[in-house]
């Protein structure tokens, strides 16, 4: 085995793995934490696949912004195992039927394409950050441009929906 | 190419070791230097001029007993300085210490990681050493404890944002997110303050909230609140929080010092006639003594302004210092477009 097939195998079975335990763990901090560990995992295969600068977004986007979010709110709220809501029966039931259908999708998608293994489908430089900007604002300009001008949106409705609140209190 | 891979695991060895002293000496400076502000002696003690005052705190700091409070999770309270000390060494790896050196035909660069990402490297290693600190306040289990991290974590976020648009205007200008080519740029033209006066100083403000540094240290603010995130520490483990600050300090000085004053360049370092390792060798030197000078800023500043409160400093962080580095992308962008470099 190749030194890249070794990272390969150990970063998927590290994504695995905290992938379910992000689902398996009681306490929500353990599985935010777990979350955490499966981003830096995936950033790991970016790596893999020559994609550096998708690497780096990822980990400063998803685990250095968004996860801290997500922790930073549930220590707030400090959810404990014993808080635990009691969800209804008829609502796991459609957990299970949902979760299960997502399931069949996934199952015929992955037996139907070539596997990719521990080597860089696309040519060596492709995900650096030079080329990626020219294809980014040369391409794909519209879609680029129509994306930014969303999360400004985005922006601009939280800004809004927490200035009310202010307002009111 | 076995050469090359001991040649860098001995560079890590080495900066590491550099990192973890200057972070050591830079304690005792910064007492003596309040001492000195304040009119008194300071450490004057153990060894000449209190020299070896570092190490008396560190054996004290060991020899501590170590208490893990009940009810929290041991690895995880673990992990919180663990995590925060391992992102604050890991930023030194793409610091080009010096131009390099060549014996025997054979070249050296005195930069551990030459990635074409540096910039972003940097951005997400800061960004990730949020965690240490909010790993450590939760595990704590202590309501104030959990409450210093969040206010640590909530003003580490706020200025990151601000770090990252005041880069985002010198990248537009370097052209490219490589450290080292950025330090090897201002070779053979100005340092990026001329060209970055007000995204240089809005970098610095926002470093020395991220380091928790005075007048931004309200995660620690030993003196009014309770002492934030570290309060259940104890031991070594509280000495890694405060350790790492300085660690942070180090490091953000040799950033601000590669980024904005030239790294390891200095001026009319080309007529002084020297050549090859000799000239690399003072280079590093000089890059040395900026990062040194930045430390004494950081010192200074700390034993001179008033800690601000908290609202002051999310007011400056969203609403002076973000439009101010959304401005300066404005301004240099015009700039370049008129000038004829975009």
């Amino acid at each position: 085995m190749s030194l890249t097939e070794i990272a390969f195998y150990f970063l998927s079975f590290l994504a695995i793995f905290s992938g379910l335990a992000v689902i398996l763990s009681r306490n929500p901090v353990h599985s935010v934490l777990y979350l955490i560990v499966t981003f830096f995992s995936i950033a790991g295969h970016y790596f893999l696949m020559n994609a550096q600068f998708l690497a780096a977004v990822h980990i400063i986007v998803y685990a250095g912004a968004i996860m801290v979010l997500f922790l930073y709110v549930i220590m707030m709220l400090n959810l404990n195992e014993e808080q635990e809501e009691k969800t209804k029966s008829w609502v796991k039931i459609a957990a299970v039927v949902s979760s299960c259908s997502i399931m069949l999708i996934l199952v015929s998608l992955i037996s139907k394409s070539t596997i990719v293994m521990g080597k860089a489908p696309m040519a060596d430089d492709a995900g650096l950050v030079q080329n990626l900007g020219k294809v980014l604002y040369k391409d794909y300009l519209l879609p680029f441009e129509l994306a930014s001008v969303l999360f400004l949106a985005a922006m601009v409705g939280a800004v809004y929906l927490s200035k009310k609140e202010t307002s009111k209190s | 190419m076995d050469q090359i891979i001991i040649y860098k695991i001995i560079l890590c060895v080495i900066v590491f070791a550099v990192t973890l002293g200057a972070a050591a000496y830079m304690t005792w400076g910064e007492r003596k230097l309040a001492s000195w502000l304040q009119d008194r002696v300071g450490p004057n003690r153990a060894g000449p001029f209190g020299l070896l005052q570092p190490i008396a705190d560190g054996l004290k700091m060991l020899f501590k007993e170590e208490m893990i409070p009940t009810h929290s999770n041991k690895w995880l309270f673990i992990l919180g300085p663990s995590f925060f000390m391992l992102t604050a060494c890991m930023t030194g790896a793409v610091i080009p210490w010096g131009a390099g050196f060549t014996i025997d035909g054979t070249y050296f660069p005195m930069q551990i990681a030459d990635i074409n990402i540096g910039l972003l490297y940097l951005l997400g290693v800061i960004s990730i050493g949020v965690y240490g600190i909010m790993i450590g306040g939760w595990s704590s289990n202590n309501k104030f404890a959990l409450l210093g991290a969040l206010r640590a974590s909530s003003q580490m976020i706020s200025y990151e944002v601000a770090m990252g648009l005041a880069l985002i205007a010198l990248v537009m200008l370097t052209g490219t997110l490589n450290l080292g080519e950025i330090v090897a740029q201002q070779d053979a033209d100005y340092a990026y303050i001329v060209y970055q006066p007000l995204g240089f100083l809005i970098f610095l403000i926002c470093a020395f909230a991220e380091t928790n540094r005075a007048p931004f240290d309200l995660p620690e603010s030993e003196s009014e609140l309770v002492g934030g995130f570290h309060t259940e520490y104890s031991s070594m483990k509280l000495g890694f929080f405060l350790f790492a600050e300085y660690i942070n300090m180090f490091i953000s000085s040799a950033v601000m010092a590669s980024l904005y004053f030239g790294g390891y360049n200095f001026p009319f370092q080309h007529e002084l006639g020297l050549e090859g390792n000799l000239l690399s060798a003072i280079q590093t030197a000089v890059f040395l003594g900026k990062i040194l000078i930045f430390i004494f800023i950081f010192m200074w500043v700390r034993w001179t302004l008033p800690r601000f409160r908290y609202d002051q400093l999310m007011n400056l962080g969203w609403k002076v210092l973000l439009p101010l580095a959304i401005f300066n992308i404005f301004i240099t962008g015009l700039v370049m477009y008129f000038t004829g470099k975009l």
